[in-house]
């Protein structure tokens, strides 16, 4: 019989065009890819209906944590090094460059400026693991406001947007967003999840 | 697995030498294949592809008072975020509210406040322009948390009222949501 013959013939597939595919799949993923930040902060974000979508870049990013603490980031490793001089020159504080280029790798942080510089000493994986205290905003101390003023003039295009937690109390937020009233910031974003939107008929009725 | 065999067959005439160069090499996709399934893989878990969502805020200008308009008492809704997720609101000055026994605590339920903020945005009805008389007044207290306003923010958005301010709470507001902490 000739069936048994065909059997134990190994078959070849080509496999072309199957790598063909995996690859133009791959240059797609790597191209759009952006990775997670490893943020300073664990933000849990209430959610809510709206669909406007936070720009990507130009932003400062003040994040609010669960206890309350304050944290800064800003996009764009050149305006970070311009940040920190600028709020150097404006404090008095001098900053070498391996701090400056360590304090441009970082997407946010929440440590007051006196402890910063000890802060930016600190080697990368300590420096992740270091319970940071948050940015100081009361109104005797308040440090945000330095850092924003500062980020507003290393980049004027820059936009605010709020990443609270939900379980972050409305005091903090309000001195938050009282400081960004006292520049004459009045339009920001406030990061959230997605939400449906409910029908509103049936309430309605 | 992994060699490089030669296509047809061709080598394999009676003079002698294989010719290697007729044919076309026949590579053995496998492992590359592989490599990029396994590369795919990697960049699809640590992409992020949904960009977060935000909401637009505007507050008021602090700097210029020409902005702030008279708002008649009987138009205006003042909604508290208290704490515990709870939600009390009333309708004109709160020395009214206070006088008359006004307040009332409600929840963030679609037949709470939603329900209130409809229902008095119907009473109120619209000027000639068709847009509501409502105000609506947000204050929240200290004890309240973020997601609380956030959440009263998007029953602006779904109630469609466009007319509402962020104001800081006032102590006899405090006080007015007072008699409802004692009842529990």
């Amino acid at each position: 019989m000739p069936k048994v013959k065909v059997k134990r013939k190994g078959v070849a597939l080509d496999m072309t065009a199957m790598c063909d595919v995996a690859f133009l799949l791959l240059t797609f993923f790597i191209l759009t890819t952006k990775f997670k930040p490893n943020e300073a902060v664990v933000v849990d974000t209430p959610t809510s209906i709206s669909t406007t979508k936070l720009p990507e870049t130009d932003i400062i990013l003040i994040s609010v944590g669960k206890d309350g603490k304050v944290f800064f980031g800003v996009d764009g490793q050149f305006t970070r090094v311009d940040v920190l001089e600028r709020i150097g020159k404006q404090k008095g504080l001098q900053f070498s460059d391996k701090q400056k280029v360590a304090f441009s790798l970082m997407d946010g942080f929440g440590v007051p400026l006196a402890q910063l510089s000890s802060f930016l000493n600190m080697e990368g994986p300590d420096r992740a693991k270091v319970e940071q205290p948050g940015i100081p905003v009361d109104s005797v101390q308040n440090e945000l406001q330095d850092w924003l003023i500062n980020t507003r003039y290393a980049n004027p295009k820059v936009r605010i947007a709020i990443k609270g937690d939900r379980g972050a109390d409305y005091k903090v937020m309000k001195r938050v967003i009282a400081t960004l009233q006292d520049q004459n910031i009045n339009r920001f974003n406030l990061v959230t999840g997605l939400e449906a939107k409910p029908q509103i008929a049936a309430v309605a009725e | 697995m992994a060699d490089m065999g030669e296509g047809g067959g061709g080598g394999h005439d009676k003079k002698g030498k294989k010719k290697g160069k007729k044919g076309s090499p026949r590579v053995d996709m496998t492992p590359m294949v592989d490599l990029g399934f396994l590369l795919i893989t990697f960049f699809m878990l640590t992409t992020t592809m949904s960009k977060p969502q935000s909401m637009e805020l505007n507050m008021p200008d602090k700097t210029q008072d020409d902005q702030q308009q008279p708002v008649k008492a009987s138009q205006s809704m003042t909604i508290i975020l208290g704490k515990d997720d709870k939600v009390f609101w009333f309708m004109g000055t709160p020395a009214e509210a206070k006088a008359e026994d006004r307040i009332v605590e409600t929840d963030f339920s679609s037949q709470g406040i939603r329900k209130s903020i409809l229902e008095k945005t119907r009473e109120l009805g619209g000027d000639e322009k068709g847009v509501p008389r409502i105000v609506i007044v947000i204050k929240a207290m200290d004890e309240a948390k973020y997601k609380n306003m956030v959440d009263i923010l998007d029953e602006m958005h779904i109630t469609n009222s466009k007319r509402y301010a962020i104001v800081d709470i006032l102590p006899e507001e405090v006080e007015l949501t007072k008699k409802f902490d004692s009842n529990i």
